[in-house]
C-alpha cells in the first residue's frame, strides 16, 4: 500500500486539530483564575472545587449516571431478549418487519422520539421526572443492544444449540449455558453503546425531563445559555477523562470478541 | 423448536409496540387537533403559508450544507485515514470525541467564537481584526460539521476498508490514471458509505434545535427548533405534531432513497 504524500499528513493533521481544538480549549481553560474563556490569568484549581462543592450538580451527576446505569442494564436484558427473539423468525417477511421496527427508533431524529415520548407520557399519565426519563431511555437503547447482539447470534452455529439439547439440556440450560456465553462479546459491546448513548442524550432528556428532575446534558445547556460559566469547564474536564476510561474499557472488550470489530458511533 | 419461540416475542413485540409505535400513532393523531382540542385541519393549513415554507426550505438548506460540507471534508480524511501505518489508533481517535458530550462540544465553541475568543484572537493577530462569529450562518455550519463529521467518517472508512485493493491495481495496470482510478473504481465501490453517512448526517441536521439556539442564536429556525418550540414554550403541541409528521414523512422518503442501507449494514 502506498505511502500517503506530504499534503495528505497535513490534512489529516489539520483535521485531527481541529477535532480535538475544542475538547482541549475547554480543558485549558478551566484552569484559568479569571473564570472566562480568554486571557489566561493564572492557574487554579478554585473551579473543580466549586464543582465538587455545588450539591445540586453533584445531585445531577448522581442522576445522569443512575440513568445510564439503569437504563442500559434494562435495555441490554430486553435488547438480548429481543434479537434471540428476531433471529428465531425464521420468514423473511414477519422478520424484516421486526427489523425495521427495530430501526425506527434508531434513525429518527431526537426531537420527534423526544416530542412523542412527551405525548405518550402525558397521556398515559407517567408524571415527567426519574420515570419517564428512565423508560424513554430504554426505548432508545433497546434497538442498539439487538443490532449489537443480532450479529453474534447469527455466527453462531445452529448445531450448538441441537447438540445441547441431544445432551438433554432444557430451555433455560441452552439459553444460559450456551447461547449468553457464546454471545457475549456482543452483549457486552450493546451495553457499552446503550450506556454511551444515554451519557451523550440531551434532545430526547429535554422534552421528557419535566420540572425538578435533570440530566448533565440538559444542565449544561441551561447553564451554556446564560454564557460561560468556568465550573462546566472543570466538569468537563472530568467528564472527558471518565469518557477516555469509558472508551478504553470499550476498547479492550471489544478486542476481546474474537471477530474484528466495526467501529460505530452513536447518531445524534 | 416451536414452542420456545414465541415465548421471546411476546415481550420484545410488546414493548416495541408500546414504546415504537404508540408514540408514533399519538403524534399523528395529535397532529390533527389545535391548541383548544377540536379536530382540525388547520395544522396542516398553516404549515403551508409562506412562514412554515420559507422555513422548512431554510431548514433544508442548511441540511444540506452541512451534510455537502462533511462529505466534502470526511471523504479525503476517511480514503487517507485507511493508508496510515496504525489505522485502527487513529480511527479510535477520530471517534473519540463523538463520545464527548455533544452539549460540552457546543459550549467549548461559545468560547473559541467569541468576541475575545481564540479565533478572533488569531483573526487580530494575522491582521484581519475582530469578527463577529458567533451567532452567524458560518458558525452555525461549521460547530453542526465539526458534530457530525465522525458520522460521516465511519460508514465511508468502513466502505473503503472493505474495497479490494486489488481492483486498484488493476486499474492501474490497465492504464488509469490516479484520478481516473478514483472517479471510476474508488468511488463508484464506496457510495454505499457515502449514502450511508449522508443519511447520518442529514436526517439529525434537519431536526438539530439546541446548536440552532447556542450558536446561531435563534437567527437559525429548523423543523427542529420549530418542534421544540411549539412543544416546550408555545404550547402548541398540534402545530408541534403536524411539524414532526411532516418530518417522519420526509425521513421515510430518504430512508427510501438511500436504500435503508445504513441500517442493513451494521446488521450484516
Amino acid at each position: 500500500m502506498r505511502k500517503n504524500s506530504k499534503s495528505a499528513q497535513l490534512y489529516l493533521v489539520i483535521v485531527f486539530a481541529i477535532l480535538y481544538a475544542p475538547i482541549l480549549y475547554l480543558m485549558y481553560y478551566s484552569f484559568n483564575s479569571s473564570g472566562t474563556m480568554h486571557g489566561f490569568e493564572g492557574f487554579t484549581l478554585e473551579w473543580y472545587e466549586e464543582v465538587f462543592h455545588d450539591t445540586r450538580l453533584l445531585i445531577i451527576v448522581l442522576n445522569t449516571v443512575v440513568i445510564a446505569l439503569l437504563s442500559s442494564a434494562i435495555s441490554t436484558i430486553l435488547g438480548v431478549i429481543g434479537a434471540i427473539a428476531i433471529q428465531r423468525v425464521r420468514r423473511s417477511r414477519p422478520r424484516n418487519t421486526l427489523l425495521t421496527m427495530n430501526n425506527v427508533l434508531i434513525v429518527s431524529p431526537d426531537v420527534i422520539i423526544g416530542a412523542s415520548f412527551l405525548i405518550f407520557f402525558t397521556m398515559i399519565g407517567i408524571k415527567l421526572g426519574f420515570t419517564s426519563v428512565l423508560l424513554s431511555h430504554i426505548a432508545f437503547s433497546v434497538p442498539i443492544v439487538v443490532l449489537m447482539v443480532l450479529p453474534k447470534l447469527q455466527e453462531m452455529s445452529p448445531t450448538l444449540i441441537d447438540a445441547a439439547k441431544d445432551l438433554g439440556a432444557s430451555g433455560w440450560g441452552v439459553l444460559t449455558k450456551v447461547i449468553i456465553p457464546f454471545i457475549r462479546p456482543g452483549i457486552f459491546a450493546g451495553f457499552f453503546m446503550a450506556l454511551t448513548y444515554s451519557l451523550d442524550d440531551f434532545a430526547v432528556t429535554f422534552f421528557v425531563t419535566g420540572n425538578g428532575y435533570s440530566t448533565l446534558s440538559v444542565e449544561i445547556y441551561s447553564r451554556a445559555r446564560q454564557g460561560i460559566s468556568p465550573s462546566i469547564n472543570a466538569l468537563s474536564t472530568l467528564i472527558f477523562l471518565f469518557t477516555i476510561i469509558l472508551v478504553v474499557g470499550y476498547y479492550f472488550l471489544s478486542q476481546r470478541g474474537k471477530s474484528k470489530p466495526k467501529w460505530g458511533a452513536q447518531q445524534s | 423448536m416451536t414452542k420456545t419461540r414465541n415465548l421471546y416475542l411476546i415481550p420484545y413485540v410488546a414493548w416495541m409496540l408500546l414504546f415504537v409505535a404508540t408514540p408514533i400513532v399519538l403524534i399523528v393523531y395529535k397532529s390533527f387537533f389545535d391548541v383548544e382540542g377540536n379536530l382540525t385541519l388547520e395544522n396542516f393549513e398553516k404549515f403551508l403559508t409562506p412562514v412554515y415554507l420559507k422555513m422548512t426550505f431554510n431548514s433544508f438548506w442548511y441540511a444540506f450544507l452541512i451534510t455537502a460540507f462533511s462529505l466534502l471534508v470526511a471523504y479525503p480524511t476517511a480514503y487517507w485515514l485507511t493508508r496510515t501505518k496504525h489505522k485502527q489508533l487513529w480511527l479510535l481517535l477520530i471517534i473519540v470525541p463523538s463520545w464527548i458530550n455533544l452539549l460540552l462540544k457546543t459550549y467549548a465553541f461559545i468560547g473559541l467564537f467569541g468576541t475575545y475568543g481564540f479565533v478572533n484572537s488569531m483573526l487580530e493577530w494575522v491582521g484581519i481584526g475582530t469578527q463577529q462569529i458567533l451567532f452567524t450562518d458560518f458558525s452555525f455550519v461549521f460547530v453542526s460539521v465539526y458534530i457530525f463529521i465522525p458520522f460521516m467518517i465511519l460508514p465511508i472508512y468502513n466502505a473503503l476498508e472493505e474495497l479490494n485493493p486489488s481492483l486498484i491495481y488493476a486499474a492501474r495496470d490497465l492504464g488509469a490514471s490516479p484520478l481516473k482510478t478514483f472517479r471510476r473504481v474508488v468511488f463508484p465501490l464506496t457510495l454505499g458509505g457515502v449514502k450511508a453517512g449522508c443519511q447520518a448526517v442529514f436526517i439529525p441536521a434537519l431536526s438539530l434545535f439546541m446548536i440552532t439556539r447556542l450558536i446561531a442564536g435563534n437567527r437559525v429556525i429548523t423543523l427542529g427548533t420549530a418542534i421544540e418550540q411549539h412543544f416546550l414554550v408555545t404550547q402548541d403541541w398540534g402545530m408541534g405534531s403536524a411539524i414532526a409528521v411532516l418530518l417522519i414523512i420526509v425521513m421515510a422518503i430518504i430512508m427510501m432513497m438511500t436504500g435503508n442501507r445504513g441500517a442493513r449494514n451494521s446488521i450484516r
